[in-house]
């Protein structure tokens, strides 16, 4: 069965979506990170989706329900790459991801969770 | 309005079908030459349609239409389904996202992105909603 | 009476077709501001396409009724003449004047094959009159339409070509609108700073409105989706350059800008999007010594 893979960096997970995911993938991916978030005690997740032209509001509610599970297993999570198409059009659909950060890409995410840590 | 092309029908009845009617939007919007955000819009709130049918309606299926006027052409979706219908079409169409109401149907965001909507339902009979998005000059 | 009479019309077209061609392209011409070879054979070459076409169409069809599908492709080319005239440039007089300019050579035919019968002549003629009355109002509709084309063209390249985005720094982009804002362009000029924003990777944009004289809400509401639409790809927003005016109006429409920084002038807001990015300036020591 497909699944979108998890990379580990030190405290660090970073998650790069490049598939169009149909709904179950995507909550196998939820289901996913939350047990790795535990298993290799993160601290921090970065969802990278520069590569995904296409969130809907499923996605969008995965990736809330991710950052509000990983807070509570005191991980922080940011978002990065978001395309413009795809803010416009989730800014229309009225759908604003409270509580999850965001970042311009990797590094800056990388930096914004490192500087939330010391 | 009139279809200027034959109109492809596509079953909705698995998450995978879901993913290819996306692709399929993509490309039909492409080659009637829609910019990038607009087809990123219809394609958001086709995605959001279909899954309605998928687990509202019980599967369904979804026609795609090359629509052409005197002075424009544009691309129209009609979902439909012969499932449970909707009882308070009101309720459906308040704006879940910000108020926390509505029945989570996505059917307000969905209508934002697109020109034309239009809803018809039947308790007990099934549920058609079409949408349709013209090109701007 | 109007099947007899289009096959006499058909006929009577067919039959004297050079003729009619000769008589009706002499007309057009004389009727041309200006013109050149090219435009001059392809005028030809339609004329000569329009009256075999009109004679089959008025055969085949049941009815005078331009709209009707019979007369499709005779509206089909007259389309394509429209569109090459506001091409070229030409006026819709001048374009109308390709259908106009066959009348007279028509009527004179008619009156030479029904010249005793003053009845028929008169009914002929006046159904003839009708009809190309409404050939000619057609091709000056598509005129119309194909100008209007043309000119949100022209509007939507001009909008792309007068709103730069400039970067005051790296990381700092600045937007600066001038002039007043409608819905169309503001979409545009907002779409083309979250582009920037991507391409330069810039964590701060400032949007200044020192030069729109007014707001309404429509515009507002398209800044607040941009600033959102900013956040969430990473980047922030400041607003600078608001006069009191639109501070009123701001206010008076409800729009809420609890969560947008707001900076009366371009130099504060530059400042305060350098203290954000971490950079700093320091006047020279040379400079310095001279103040």
């Amino acid at each position: 069965m497909e699944r979108i893979p998890i990379l580990r960096m030190g405290r660090l997970l970073l998650v790069t979506i490049q598939v169009d995911m149909h709904d179950r993938l995507a909550m196998t991916l939820q289901d996913d990170l939350t047990a790795r978030i535990v298993k290799d005690r993160a601290n921090g997740v970065l969802i990278d989706i520069s590569a995904l032209d296409i969130v809907d509001s499923f996605i969008g509610r995965m990736i809330s329900n991710t950052a509000a599970m990983a807070k509570i297993l005191d991980a922080d999570t940011v978002l990065v790459g978001m395309q413009p198409a795809v803010a416009i059009t989730l800014v229309e659909l009225g759908l604003n991801l409270t509580g999850v950060r965001t970042a311009l890409n990797v590094e800056r995410g990388m930096q914004m969770l490192d500087r939330s840590h010391e | 309005m009139t279809d200027i092309m034959p109109v492809t029908v596509m079953p909705v009845k698995t998450d995978e079908d879901v993913v290819r009617l996306r692709k399929h939007v993509r490309d039909t919007m492409v080659a009637i030459g829609f910019s990038l955000i607009e087809q990123t819009k219809v394609i958001t709130a086709a995605s959001e349609l279909a899954r309605n049918t998928l687990r509202y309606g019980g599967g369904g299926e979804v026609s795609i239409h090359h629509i052409d006027e005197f002075d424009r052409k544009g691309v129209m979706l009609v979902f439909s389904d012969k499932g449970p219908g909707i009882e308070d079409i009101a309720l459906a169409l308040t704006d879940g996202y910000t108020s926390g109401g509505g029945l989570g149907l996505g059917l307000s965001g969905a209508k934002r992105l697109v020109d034309e909507f239009e809803l018809d339902t039947r308790v007990g009979e099934g549920t058609s909603v079409s949408i349709a998005k013209w090109k701007r000059y | 009476m109007s099947k007899d009479y289009s096959a006499r019309l058909a006929d009577i077209v067919s039959d004297n077709k050079d003729q009619l061609l000769d008589v009706w392209l002499a007309g057009l011409f004389s009727k041309l501001m200006r013109r050149d070879k090219a435009g001059d054979a392809e005028v030809r070459q339609k004329a000569a396409q329009f009256l075999p076409l009109l004679a089959d169409t008025l055969k085949k069809s049941e009815t005078l009724n331009i709209q009707s599908p019979e007369w499709g492709d005779l509206r089909q080319l007259l389309e394509e003449i429209s569109q090459s005239r506001v091409r070229q440039g030409f006026t819709p007089i001048e374009t109308a004047s390709f259908i106009f300019s066959l009348k007279e050579p028509l009527f004179d035919h008619l009156r030479k094959a029904l010249g005793d019968d003053s009845k028929q002549l008169a009914d002929s003629i006046a159904v003839t009159s009708t009809l190309f009355d409404d050939l000619g109002l057609f091709t000056v509709e598509v005129y119309q339409k194909a100008r209007e084309q043309v000119i949100l063209r022209q509007q939507q390249e001009l909008l792309e070509l007068s709103t730069p985005v400039v970067q005051l720094w790296d990381g700092i982009l600045a937007l600066p609108l001038i002039g007043t804002l409608d819905s169309a362009r503001t979409q545009v000029v907002m779409e083309s700073l979250l582009e920037k924003i991507v391409e330069t990777g810039s964590e701060i944009a400032i949007i200044d409105i020192t030069g729109v004289p007014t707001v309404d809400t429509l515009v507002a509401q398209h800044l607040l989706k941009t600033i959102a639409a900013a956040r969430l790809m990473g980047a922030d927003c400041i607003i600078s350059g608001i006069r009191p005016q639109i501070a009123q109006t701001i206010v008076h429409l409800g729009v809420n800008l609890e969560d947008v920084i707001t900076k009366s002038t371009l130099a504060d807001a530059f400042i305060i999007a350098m203290k954000r990015t971490g950079a700093s300036i320091n006047t020279s020591e040379s400079r310095q010594q001279r103040a």
